[in-house]
């Protein structure tokens, strides 16, 4: 489960970042394009979590979803699934959001 | 600890992959520097990775080296050395998919020659290896015609990250209920540029295109 890899790469930034100082919640933003589920890196967090700053630390997900440009009809579409195509049948979208896999922010002691 | 401080929010903005992405960075620029182009090759268990490198160590007219990402046995760098190409393999355990760090370390020891076309075998699985960025210049994945046309629908992450998809088992064709014609739809629906191509790496039908495919610069 790469859910697991992602979340401790997570916790490796923010205790870091946190020098020392215990780390209470952490928000993290996921595009829906990303292959990242938001149940398994719930799951994931604790583990990775356990025995550094970041133990017990709350996690929070901002969930984004997918958005295109297309340039056939000049407006931003919502993207149901992963398939790039606006509703208006045209292929000739760009991605402009659903990719982001960012740490926001961290609120620490 | 004191709960009397009140916590302070820390913006961060910080990429969760940040680290991995800068070491494949890392990685591409040194292979590039070599003359070295590398592919990563990712796809289900038994979809025909190592048939395919075998073929393609015994019949291309470029030097060849693989990464064999594995979870615990040797058996696919065997089957690579056999054909005769170095190879260097990285046991994953637990882990379901190779990164950037692992894909270091195993260049240190492969040490591919300059001017060499260097393949890694990812980690069979169609979803994880699909976030990690190992350095390489492009990405393969390979479907088989035993796996149903609907693969690129039900892991659209992977297939949207392809530079090639390759449907492979094509000699296969007459006993299995596949519409090749499908899966290519499929396949260009969640990624609209990537190119296609069908073989059969037992047999050897198609492998000109591969091969015409990985001089071209793909
Ligand atoms: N009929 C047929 N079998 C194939 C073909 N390519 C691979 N195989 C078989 O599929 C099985 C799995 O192949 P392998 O290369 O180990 O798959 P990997 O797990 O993706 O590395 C082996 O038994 C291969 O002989 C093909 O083009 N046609
Ligand atoms: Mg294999
Ligand atoms: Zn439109």
């Amino acid at each position: 489960m790469h859910e697991l890899a992602i979340a401790e790469n997570i916790v490796d930034t923010v205790c870091t970042r946190a020098a020392g100082r215990p780390v209470r919640r952490v928000t993290v933003r996921i595009g829906a394009l990303t292959a990242v589920l938001p149940d398994a890196m719930l799951l994931c967090w604790d583990l990775a979590a356990t025995g550094t700053a970041a133990h017990g630390a709350a996690l929070d997900l901002d969930l984004r979803p997918a958005v295109v440009f297309c340039r056939a009809c000049r407006t931003d579409q919502r993207l149901p699934d992963m398939i790039p195509l606006c509703p208006c049948g045209s292929a000739d979208v760009t991605v402009t959001a659903g990719r982001e896999l960012h740490i926001v922010s961290m609120e620490v002691a | 600890m004191c709960y009397d401080e009140p916590a302070v929010t820390v913006t961060l903005e910080e990429r969760v992959l940040a680290r991995n992405d800068d070491l494949a960075r890392a990685n591409r620029e040194l292979l590039t520097g070599r003359g070295i182009r590398a592919i990563n090759l990712m796809s289900s268990p038994g979809s025909g990775k190592t048939t395919l490198l075998e073929r393609t160590v015994r019949e291309l007219r470029r030097p060849v080296a693989v990464i064999e990402g594995d979870q615990r046995t040797p058996l696919d760098a065997d089957r690579i050395r056999a054909a005769g190409a170095p190879v260097v393999q990285v046991n994953t355990g637990a882990g379901c998919h190779l990164d950037a760090a692992m894909t270091r370390r195993a260049l240190d020891d492969l040490d591919p020659p300059p001017g060499s076309l260097l393949f890694v075998e990812n980690v069979g699985n169609l979803i994880c290896p699909s976030l990690f960025d190992l350095g390489e210049h492009a990405r393969v994945v390979i479907v088989s015609v035993t796996e149903g046309a609907d693969k690129p629908l039900k892991y659209p992450y992977m297939f949207a990250v392809a530079d090639l998809v390759v449907i492979n088992k094509t000699d296969l064709l007459p006993y299995v209920d596949f519409d090749v014609d499908a899966c290519r739809r499929h396949v260009t629906a969640v990624n609209p540029g990537a190119t296609i191509l069908t073989v059969s790496a037992t047999r050897g039908d198609g492998l000109p295109d591969w091969y015409a495919w990985l001089s071209g610069g793909g």
